[in-house]
């Protein structure tokens, strides 16, 4: 259920289209057609992204370099990094193991693995965040035992490294998936029929094929580890300084009405976003390039 | 290296793909098995090699049962389709990645690794593509590489997965002679599939017609098409005309376009036709022409083919549209046809 | 075997060409045999397969089977109570009604950009295509203030929209509006690349016909973007119906007017009453597994649409 992947057919450049006769529309509409999409594509998603910077540096850089340097902001940068630390390279491993599983055999109950690997995409972040509450909360179903033992999961760290957990589920997997069910099993074959082992087929023949939908989709992971919100707010329990990430962070100056220091802490995962999908740009030109040589 | 198949069944789902299938090839020969496409060569192929297990049945290499023998243990070389080149290896790291693949004791050294690969790339006249990306070859240039590659690691057979099957015409004709030379320079046992019965009388030194997972003739080039055992096999290496035998429990008999000749008049053994197209070819002339309706649906008539030498067609004046009667000069009559369509059927 | 050959014209003779038309597999069989594993050929199933449900048993599965073990604790009465509480009911107008409004507006719209994307040239293109992902890679609370921010009294658009009489940030309007946002490349990336593998021999065929550049497009594209054009309206529903983070800043929060169905479960969980929000959630919980199987079903539809694989 990716929509992001960034496998694909080599892509038709709009000229294809524009210079032949039965499918070109004529200037007016095409332009009017252009404006509205710019329109709206101004007003909905640029909008929104210089604000967030305008704002960031509404009142100078020394108000936001005191704003993201500051200790509570630092410890949130912290945790943040913590918690992508542990759950991108779970998630990579999960990730590749189910696409292997998925892509390379046939099995019964496959679109039921399937759907479990889709289901985080379509559950609402707080249900997820609710889940782990449920379990190891004070009232959760491991919640008495944790307590005797002295554990701690709910309104710490590994809870939040769980509701990470949850909602990076698909998007290693989901990237892996299609590029290794159109590649098929020939090449993996050849190198078994050459006497490769599995990891050594692993190794020098799957992975190179699949590197970059796999580098896209560990950015994409990270990127939705560092920036969860919904989740991690129900089981971080908000203690500055302990259990804040980022993005909490970000709520807790909001509602303190620190707005430009909010914006500034904002811009740090704005700056993020930006990184990501310049790299998923880079990503898919290299990708493109390699499809172009190979149809040459 | 001798290849022995025994009793081989394989069932995919509700899908007989091999029927109790017995082969032998032996050492050194090169063998097509031809077939219409679905008919289990492939499927014969790939448990040849190991890549697919038969629900029963053994594969005897040399004499050797290699039934439980992986196919990374196998030792034999595989030819696939679309060649299956590492696209992000060099045309010489694909085919060296075999001999790097075994184990510390048994690799040789880079050197000699590196000499087995020119050696290879000059057999398949490819040296000077050593440090080129599959990309930047020509589809019967990667083809070479795979068969190099396949070489390389010293294969006791050689199975070829319709090793032309994606090159365009030229290319193919080209390389099916090369493939012949090559087979006898180096006497490598070998197996390739093929749907094409040209490709396979060409090129091998016999052919295996395999038909809904059973083996129906296995023979020869010449002898396959001359001493056809099965109506399938008779049609499938050419052009048939099916007669009805009036006198025999079997049904039918079939005749080759050159077996048929056109009478003017009706006789007991004549069909009567309409001719729709006259072709003059040189020294011949192919007429195809639509058995006359008696009754029944119209897609149930019988088309004929039939090729004549110039000199009969003169005094006939065809022409389209006219009704003349087609009779067989000889016919091919078949035991098991009825029995092998029917049950393969079903 | 399923062979369609009867037996009546199984017999090999009938020319031309008849071997064709006979011994051919019925399609069905072929795919089942293309399909087929290497069984033992390639390693790793067992290790690939075991580590994938052991991680989604741990991180999904088993806090799942918990909401809903919860769920099944309560009493009908309570869980009646606590789904159909009038304070309760009034969320799901909000977040349903905002979240429709928002998938409507991003299929006619996101259709529009995606059109354009893919059809014409022109400067900044490139930049609009790599932006439209914007909404998946930018956290959501970022989202949420930047919105508030310019939605607000005094706001760059809070302001004057304020000056006509229109009050978005904190009214059910703000919530729209975010739901617009991270919905968008929802739709935009589903029909992406169904509109460029559409062969333009159809569109080419249909002038040939004699048919208008509106006709052609109205009969002839629209429709083979339907299956298309549902999937990303059922993916951005659905993602807008459970969104949080861009969506509290901006929703004001108050209760039966902007309050949405995820905000009341944590609202719930705060004030203790695990029972109360485990039953809004499971509820929630289970139009997700519906929606999910509709967006399932209708990528089926547009992958044998288009030919193209999942």
């Amino acid at each position: 259920m990716s929509v992001v992947n960034i496998v694909g057919t080599l892509e038709r450049s709009p000229a294809i289209f524009e210079t032949r006769a039965a499918t070109s529309e004529p200037a007016w509409a095409k332009w009017s057609l252009i404006a509205v999409s710019i329109a709206f594509f101004s007003l909905f998603l640029l909008l929104p992204l210089v604000v967030v910077f305008v704002e960031a540096f509404a009142k100078g850089w020394s108000l936001y370099k005191d704003a993201v340097t500051e200790a509570d902001a630092w410890s949130a940068i912290k945790l943040t990094l913590i918690a992508a630390a542990i759950s991108v390279p779970l998630n990579l491993v999960f990730g590749v193991a189910a696409a292997w599983a998925i892509a390379k055999f046939e099995f019964r109950g496959k679109q039921i693995l399937l759907t479990l690997i889709d289901l985080p995409f379509s559950v609402s972040p707080v249900i997820a965040g609710l889940i782990y509450v449920l379990l190891f909360g004070a009232h959760g179903w491991f919640g008495p035992w944790l307590k005797e033992n002295d554990l701690k999961i709910i309104f710490a760290v590994p809870g939040i490294v769980l509701a990470t957990m949850f909602v990076t589920v698909p998007f290693v997997a989901r990237e892996l998936i299609p590029l290794m069910q159109a590649q098929g099993r020939e090449e993996e074959e050849a190198a078994v029929v050459l006497g490769a082992s599995g990891w050594r087929v692993f190794w020098s023949v799957t992975l190179p094929n699949v590197k970059w939908a796999l580098l896209y989709g560990v950015i994409l992971t990270n990127a939705r580890a560092m920036g969860e919100f919904g989740a991690v707010s129900v089981v971080s329990g908000h203690i500055r300084g302990q259990t804040n990430t980022l993005p909490l962070h970000i709520e807790i100056l909001y509602n303190e009405y620190q707005f430009t220091a909010a914006f500034a802490v904002a811009s740090l995962l704005a700056m993020l976003a930006l990184v990501t999908l310049g790299a998923k740009s880079l990503i898919e030109w290299r990708q493109k390039s390699v499809l172009k040589e190979l149809q040459s | 290296m001798s290849i022995r198949v025994e009793n081989i069944s394989k069932q995919f789902g509700g899908f007989k793909a091999l029927d109790n299938v017995t082969l032998d090839v032996p050492s050194g020969e090169l063998v097509a098995l031809l077939g219409p496409s679905g008919c289990g060569k492939t499927t014969l192929l790939r448990i040849i090699a190991g890549l697919e297990n038969a629900d029963s049945g053994r594969v005897l290499l040399d004499g050797d049962d290699a039934s439980d023998t992986h196919v990374r243990e196998r030792q034999v070389g595989f030819v696939f389709q679309h060649y299956a080149l590492f696209k992000h290896m060099t045309v010489f790291e694909n085919v060296a990645f075999g001999l790097r693949a075994r184990s510390k004791k048994t690799r040789p050294t880079d050197a000699a690794i590196a000499q087995k690969v020119h050696q290879l790339l000059e057999l398949v006249q490819l040296d000077w593509a050593a440090n080129r990306f599959p990309a930047q070859l020509s589809g019967g240039q990667r083809q070479r590489i795979a068969l190099a590659r396949a070489l390389a690691v010293e294969p006791r057979v050689l199975l070829l997965d319709e090793p032309f099957g994606a090159l365009d015409a030229k290319v193919r004709k080209e390389l099916r002679r090369w493939l012949r030379r090559l087979h006898d320079e180096l006497h490598v046992t070998s197996v390739f599939v093929t749907h094409d019965q040209d490709e396979a009388v060409e090129v091998s030194d016999r052919i295996v017609l395999i038909n809904h997972g059973r083996i129906e003739q296995v023979g020869a080039p010449t002898e396959v098409y001359q001493k056809p055992a099965s109506a399938f096999v008779f049609d499938f290496l050419g052009t048939a005309n099916r007669f009805e035998i009036s006198d025999a429990a079997q049904g039918y008999g079939y005749a080759r376009p050159h077996e048929t000749e056109l009478a003017l008049s009706a006789c007991h053994d004549t069909v009567a036709v309409t001719v729709s197209r006259v072709q003059h070819r040189g020294a011949t002339t192919r007429i195809e022409a639509l058995e006359q309706v008696r009754s029944g649906p119209k897609s149930d008539h019988r088309y004929f083919e039939i090729e004549l030498p110039l000199v009969a067609v003169g005094s006939l004046d065809l022409f389209e549209g006219k009704v003349v009667h087609v009779r067989p000069t000889r016919l091919h009559v078949f035991d098991r046809q009825i029995a092998q369509s029917a049950g393969a059927a079903s | 075997m399923t062979a369609t050959t009867t037996p009546a014209n199984a017999g090999f003779g009938t020319p031309p060409y008849p071997a064709e038309a006979i011994h051919r597999r019925p399609p069905e069989t072929q795919t089942a045999l293309r399909t087929r594993p290497g069984r033992r050929v390639l390693p790793g199933l067992p290790l690939s397969l075991g580590v994938s449900l052991t991680y989604l048993s741990i991180v999904v599965l088993l806090p799942l089977v918990a909401l809903f073990a919860r769920t099944f604790s309560l009493t009908f009465d309570a869980f009646i109570d606590a789904v159909f509480a009038p304070r309760v009911v009034a969320t799901y107008l909000v977040s349903f009604g905002a979240a429709l409004l928002a998938a409507v507006t991003n299929v006619v719209f996101g259709g529009i950009l995606a059109w354009v994307l893919v059809r014409y040239s022109f400067p900044g293109r490139k930049l609009v295509d790599t932006l439209i992902d914007l909404p998946f890679a930018l956290p959501t609370a970022v989202a949420g203030i930047a919105l508030t921010a310019i939605y607000a009294k005094n706001g760059v658009l809070g302001a004057p929209l304020e000056a006509l009489g229109l009050k978005v940030a904190f009214t059910p309007i703000g919530i729209y509006v975010a739901m617009v946002f991270i919905g968008l490349p929802f739709v935009v990336r589903t029909l992406q690349p169904v509109l460029q593998d559409h062969e333009i021999e159809f569109e080419e065929a249909a002038a040939s016909l004699g048919a208008s550049r509106l006709r052609t497009i109205i009969r002839v594209i629209l429709p083979a973007m339907i299956p298309a054009l549902l999937t990303g309206f059922a993916l951005a529903f659905a993602r807008a119906v459970g969104e949080y983070g861009s969506i509290i800043f901006i929703a004001g929060n108050v209760p039966y007017v902007s309050e949405i169905t995820p905000l009341i479960i944590i609202t719930k969980l705060e004030q203790y009453d695990y029972a109360g929000a485990t039953a809004v959630a499971s509820v929630m919980l289970v139009i997700s597994f519906v929606l999910l199987l509709a967006i399932n079903l209708l990528q089926a539809w547009t992958a044998r649409r288009s030919g193209r694989t999942l």
